[in-house]
């Protein structure tokens, strides 16, 4: 097979969370840069090796100069693309391009949120769309619930099927101790929730956190010298039609349909080769849909598919293994935590959690109200 | 369009009307592109919009129900005879089926006018 000549040219070879969960007392930039630091010493890299800088946060107009600062840097290179929560699945490929032009030999992609304790409120600086305000959506939810009523009325999805999605995820965190959503959870307990936006309850929707999240990323021969197990990247692509739920296409079809592929061609990989999926769970719908986005399933089977535990622990197919967005993070932008959970167990450092032969995972990111979707390959040296 | 119109952008242009108590929308004879929300250009690229008077008959294409601590009310997309999609509500009603029927009438609120609509009963025109 020929492959792209992106493929397998970088890898991560430092990776880092800081403040999962609850982070009292501490800001979005002091967690960032506590990722930052734990990531580079991950590598074995020293904080001024670093000249390559990728950025988005939810509270930093312009995050990579703010991170410069913060982490007194002088990168040659540094890319703010800000896709929302995908917007880390796209740095990797901004990263790849930079380094493998010269342009930078090290890159920090870095995140870092206290939306939890400063406010308990997702925070976004997301500005309203003038032709949607006199209706008061209450976005995201009111967004992702029009999508799931769509859903709904073509596929003839259920409140139930929904619910398998959250007790999957809520069954994997169980068995991560980094998790902030842990603890037995049944379907009665899903489906009595609060009514948040219909057919969305509370328990639909992923959590709010503080957290933060680094990873540092190489050309693949320097990967080599370095201490750690490199995570090589090997493909990605992004696709994105809409910013405002009203002019996406098909609600039941998101740009997933194309950025998967893209990202798979440029692996050189198809679905059934992939040992672990990432998908971002910010509610339970997003799940349903990038499985039949992704080819996972058919369209309109996403419903079907997650139904019996196929996708939580000791199903057929490995999917958001850390218990995603809804059970074990999320800080308002969860992209970066996906390729943690992706390295965690390529490297084999998934304790409890630890998925037999872990050599190829899919992360996909979600930005927006379903508008950008970024999909990223990343796989150990055995698939190189 | 009188020359005053003209002078300002599409939106702006929109909101006069719906002040007016009209709810009108772009259409591009070069295309036969309706479009909607307005803008200065249309999918396929074309720039000759001029403003006709929507239909205001369309089809409920999925629909959510905001439920906070001081009260409930629908949030909507409505795709429009004239095959373009905008965000709405009914207001007479809790929800509606998707699929349903709707007319559009222009409601007045206390931050001005917005469209909104209501379901057409079965056997009526």
């Amino acid at each position: 097979m020929s492959h792209h000549n992106l493929r397998g040219k970088t890898a991560i070879v430092g990776m880092a969370t800081a403040g999962v969960g609850e982070a009292p007392g501490f800001s979005a930039m002091e967690l960032l840069g506590q990722a930052a630091v734990a990531a580079v010493a991950d590598a074995g890299l020293k904080l001024q090796d670093i000249d390559g800088v990728f950025a988005a946060t939810s509270s930093h107009a312009f995050p990579t100069m703010s991170v410069v600062e913060y982490l007194g840097l002088k990168p040659k290179f540094f890319d703010g693309t800000n896709v929302g929560g995908s917007s880390f699945e796209m740095h990797l490929l901004q990263a790849t391009l930079a380094l493998e032009a010269g342009l930078c030999d090290v890159a920090l992609i870095c995140y870092g949120s206290n939306q939890r304790t400063a406010g308990g409120r997702l925070v976004s600086m997301s500005e309203p769309q003038w032709h949607e305000t006199a209706y008061k959506p209450r976005h995201p939810i009111t967004a992702y619930a029009l999508a799931t009523s769509r859903h709904m009325a073509q596929f003839g999805t259920t409140r139930e099927q929904l619910a398998d999605v959250a007790l999957a995820a809520r069954g994997w965190a169980n068995l991560n101790p980094e998790a902030f959503a842990r603890g037995p959870l049944t379907k009665d307990q899903v489906l009595s929730a609060r009514m948040i936006s219909d057919p969305l309850t509370a328990a639909d929707c992923c959590l709010v956190t503080d957290g933060a999240a680094a990873c540092i990323l190489v050309r693949a021969d320097r990967a080599r010298d370095l201490p750690g197990k490199p995570v090589y990247f090997l493909g990605a692509g992004g696709a994105n039609y809409h910013r405002s739920i009203v002019a996406m296409p098909d609600l039941t079809t998101t740009a997933a349909a194309e950025s998967g592929p893209r990202a798979m061609q440029m692996a050189g990989v198809t679905q059934s080769d992939l040992d672990l999926v990432m998908l971002y769970d910010a509610f339970t719908i997003n799940t349903i849909l990038f499985l039949e986005d992704l080819g996972l399933c058919p369209k309109g089977e996403g419903g079907r598919f997650v139904e019996g535990g196929r996708i939580a622990p000791g199903g057929e197919l490995a999917v958001n293994t850390n218990g995603g967005g809804l059970s074990c993070v999320h800080p308002g932008m969860y992209g970066l935590f996906l390729i943690a959970e992706a390295v965690a167990q390529i490297r084999g450092d998934a304790g409890a959690r630890q998925i037999a032969e872990c050599h190829l995972a899919l992360c996909h990111g979600n930005g927006g109200t379903l508008s950008s979707q970024c999909t990223a390959i990343l796989g150990s040296e055995a698939v190189l | 369009m009188d020359t005053e119109m003209k002078a300002v952008g599409p939106q702006a242009v929109y909101e006069r009307y719906l002040a007016e108590g009209r709810f009108m929308i772009q259409h591009a004879p070069s295309t036969g592109e309706y479009v909607f929300w307005p803008r200065v250009v249309t999918p396929q690229g074309a720039t000759d919009l001029t403003w006709v008077a929507a239909r205001g008959t369309g089809t409920v294409y999925a629909i959510t129900v905001n439920r906070a601590r001081h009260g409930a009310w629908n949030v909507a997309l409505i795709d429009l005879d004239e095959g373009v999609r905008m965000m709405s509500s009914l207001p007479a009603v809790e929800t509606a089926l998707i699929g349903a029927r709707v007319k559009a009438r222009i409601e007045t609120t206390e931050e001005g006018p917005r469209v909104v609509f209501d379901l057409i009963e079965e056997g009526a025109a």
